[in-house]
């Protein structure tokens, strides 16, 4: 068994280690009168990823705590505004903008703006099916959130609390997840908290 | 909320008319396990050389620059591949570039095309896509597809683009059609519509003689949207060659004049901002006062409901060619019908009904060549081509394909192109008995919307018979 794909940063350069391209054989493909029309072409490759400024965000989600961003610019006309997805920048005066923890107003506010119930999945998910999307609105948050639901059936309008993949995190979107508000901790996820 | 400046929203002005010289599209397939692009992409010059009885060398001749639209690399696993068709196409030396605005593409790359031709950079350019879809399996290509959303934020979330457009559909199938059967009958029988046009298309992927139960027992992909209410998953090209006005008129005898806009919006609709809504030439200040009070739910634009990427590629659009009604003004469209519903959503973006009314322009029966319930000409005829859900989605192709398809009408040369026996037979298809000439009796305007997934980018193209120009119309008045 090959040795799977890790990287470390050492002296702010990459050091990867394990395997990172896997190399299986072309196979041709032929028609059904038995003449050449093509080839596969196997390729199994593992990318490196920065999430540079973002990386509170998911740090964050891997130990319980969902973070947002706020423009503090006094000069920006949309000063105030609270944006989860968490942006690095203000989309309008474009300065940095300040990191602030959303864990309670998701607690007390999130509710379920709309969803869909996807019975379908392309290659790589690893979601359970059918996955239910949903997009959650806050208090005092001008953006909608994308994320799943855990339990029960979503309705637009539903009160829904943040859990969190605190137990081997996978450090992606996918250590969020929501229940409806009320849901015990017995009903949660394998390796999910509140 | 979002506010624009007085110098973002002026009307865009082209430095001098572009017009539409020709235009030609290949067969679209799901796959074609026997056929490089590049025939495919010779496929769709060589029409349109012929419908100017043109060799295609001839044509080449006359293009000073080259576009290409080409959405995902990732599919057909070659960077540069515009590079690679240009060649084929024997283009060299001349300067090309790729376009790529996900679903839109097709639409982007007219878009540049004519703008460089309206500054007079090139005289004659090419504006021409293609896609690959069939060299990864579907759930591959799901996975492909969804790279188009954001990687960080979305694409972990089931590797499924569906889903995420599908939770905007769920909005407004909630707000808009009140979760009701007979909305939900209305959406089906566009897809009737779609595949029951493409039967007289021999380009068309999936022709299909459907009922409304039949879309309304297709499996559940997203509910409430059913196998039947999406779009196809293609493989195939399309072009269009655009020119100033007086190379246009020597190389043909009736090139149309082409006014072009695009809009964009957020790639995660996580990300919209409430804003007031930009308003169409034929909508009032207070039109939609009591929308809220009509549909509950529908306090935020765009909201999760509405693409503001079409209704400001329209706003723009419109003023330029001096639409002010696009039902009386034009006489057929070509929407993105990626699903039914998005369909619906399109019919408000750009103003053929005001918001929350757009199932009426199918159940009215205004979309259809001739209205089912009068039995006179429909109003304004949309996807006669069998659009995205019975023609194609071969993305880089698609919007350029919507345009070619409308000025085939414009050209009087509908039933001359899709009417043709050895047509059908050159794609190994027999042209139906029951086969209709869908042609729209003195057609002088039609309009093309080419739309990228949840609304990134749009643009609308609008097609215009320069002897029958709205603007002179209004100014004669």
């Amino acid at each position: 068994m090959a040795k799977e794909a890790s990287v470390k940063i050492v002296r702010e350069r990459y050091k990867v280690n394990g395997e990172f391209s896997v190399i299986t054989p072309n196979r041709p493909i032929f028609n059904e009168a038995k003449k050449l029309c093509g080839i596969t072409n196997p390729r199994t490759m593992t990318y490196i990823h920065s999430y540079g400024g973002e990386a509170p965000f998911f740090e964050g989600i891997s130990k319980g705590i969902l973070r947002g961003t706020r423009c503090d610019n006094p000069k920006c006309e949309s000063k105030g505004s609270i944006y989860l997805p968490f942006r690095i920048f203000c989309p309008d005066c474009l300065k940095k903008m300040k990191i602030v923890d959303l864990t309670k107003t998701a607690q007390k506010t999130a509710k379920i703006h709309t969803f869909m119930v996807c019975e379908r999945s392309g290659a790589f998910n690893t979601l359970d099916k059918p996955i239910k999307f949903i997009n959650i609105e806050f208090d005092g948050v001008c953006t909608i959130l994308m994320s799943y639901l855990s339990a029960g059936e979503p309705e637009i309008g539903m009160r829904v609390a943040p859990i969190f993949r605190t137990k081997n995190p996978t450090y992606t979107i996918t250590d969020l997840s929501w229940v409806p508000v009320g849901t015990p901790k017995s009903k949660l996820p394998k390796g999910f908290s509140f | 909320m979002i506010k624009f400046s007085k110098e973002q929203l002026k009307i865009p002005k082209l430095m001098r008319p572009v017009y539409l010289v020709t235009a030609g599209e290949s067969e679209f397939r799901r796959a074609f396990p026997e056929k490089r692009t590049e025939e495919l992409c010779v496929d769709a010059l060589t029409m349109a050389a012929e419908l100017i009885d043109m060799s295609p060398a001839e044509l080449k001749s006359y293009i000073h620059t080259c576009y290409y639209g080409h959405f995902a690399d990732h599919f057909g696993d070659q960077l540069l591949g515009e590079s690679v068709i240009h060649d084929r196409l024997g283009l060299d030396p001349l300067g090309n570039v790729g376009v790529k605005t996900g679903g839109a593409t097709g639409g982007s790359t007219l878009w540049e095309a004519v703008k460089t031709v309206a500054s007079g950079y090139s005289d004659c350019a090419l504006a021409l896509g293609w896609e690959r879809m069939d060299e990864v399996p579907t759930d591959e290509g799901n996975h492909l597809i969804s790279c188009a959303a954001d990687k960080d934020w979305e694409t972990p979330l089931g590797h499924i683009y569906t889903g995420y457009y599908a939770v905007m559909a769920q909005r407004y199938w909630k707000i808009f059609g009140k979760s009701e059967d007979s909305f939900r009958r209305t959406m089906a029988e566009i897809a009737v519509k779609n595949h029951g046009y493409a039967c007289h298309n021999p380009f068309a992927q999936s022709p299909m003689k459907i009922t409304v139960e039949d879309v309304l027992k297709s499996p559940v992909v997203a509910y409430p949207l059913r196998a039947l209410d999406a779009c196809l998953m293609s493989v195939g090209s399309a072009c269009c060659i655009v020119a100033d006005e007086k190379t246009a008129f020597k190389m043909c005898k009736k090139p149309l004049l082409v006014h072009i806009a695009a809009g964009s919006h957020t790639l995660r609709p996580a990300d919209r901002r409430d804003m007031a809504i930009p308003l169409l030439p034929n909508e009032s200040k207070n039109q939609y006062k009591d929308l809220t009070k009509k549909f509950p739910g529908s306090e935020r634009y765009p909201g999760f409901s509405g693409f503001l990427a079409a209704r400001m590629a329209a706003y723009y659009a419109y003023r330029m060619a001096g639409v002010v009604d696009p039902t009386t003004d034009l006489d057929l469209v070509e929407l993105h019908d990626a699903f039914t519903i998005s369909d619906i959503q399109t019919y408000e973006d750009i103003g053929i009904r005001p918001y929350g009314e757009g199932r009426d322009y199918v159940e009215s029966g205004d979309c259809y060549l001739t209205n089912p319930h009068t039995g006179k000409p429909g109003k304004l005829p949309a996807n006669l081509s069998g659009g995205l859900i019975g023609c194609m989605h071969a993305v880089g192709a698609t919007g350029l394909m919507q345009v070619c398809e409308v000025a085939l009408h414009l050209w009087n040369k509908h039933k001359e192109i899709h009417g043709d026996p050895k047509r059908w037979k050159s794609f190994g298809k027999t042209k139906p008995k029951d086969w209709k000439d869908l042609q729209v009796k003195g057609a002088k305007r039609g309009l093309a919307i080419s739309h990228a997934g949840v609304g990134s980018h749009v643009t609308c193209t609008i097609l215009e018979d320069p002897n029958h120009q709205l603007k002179k119309q209004r100014r004669a008045k």
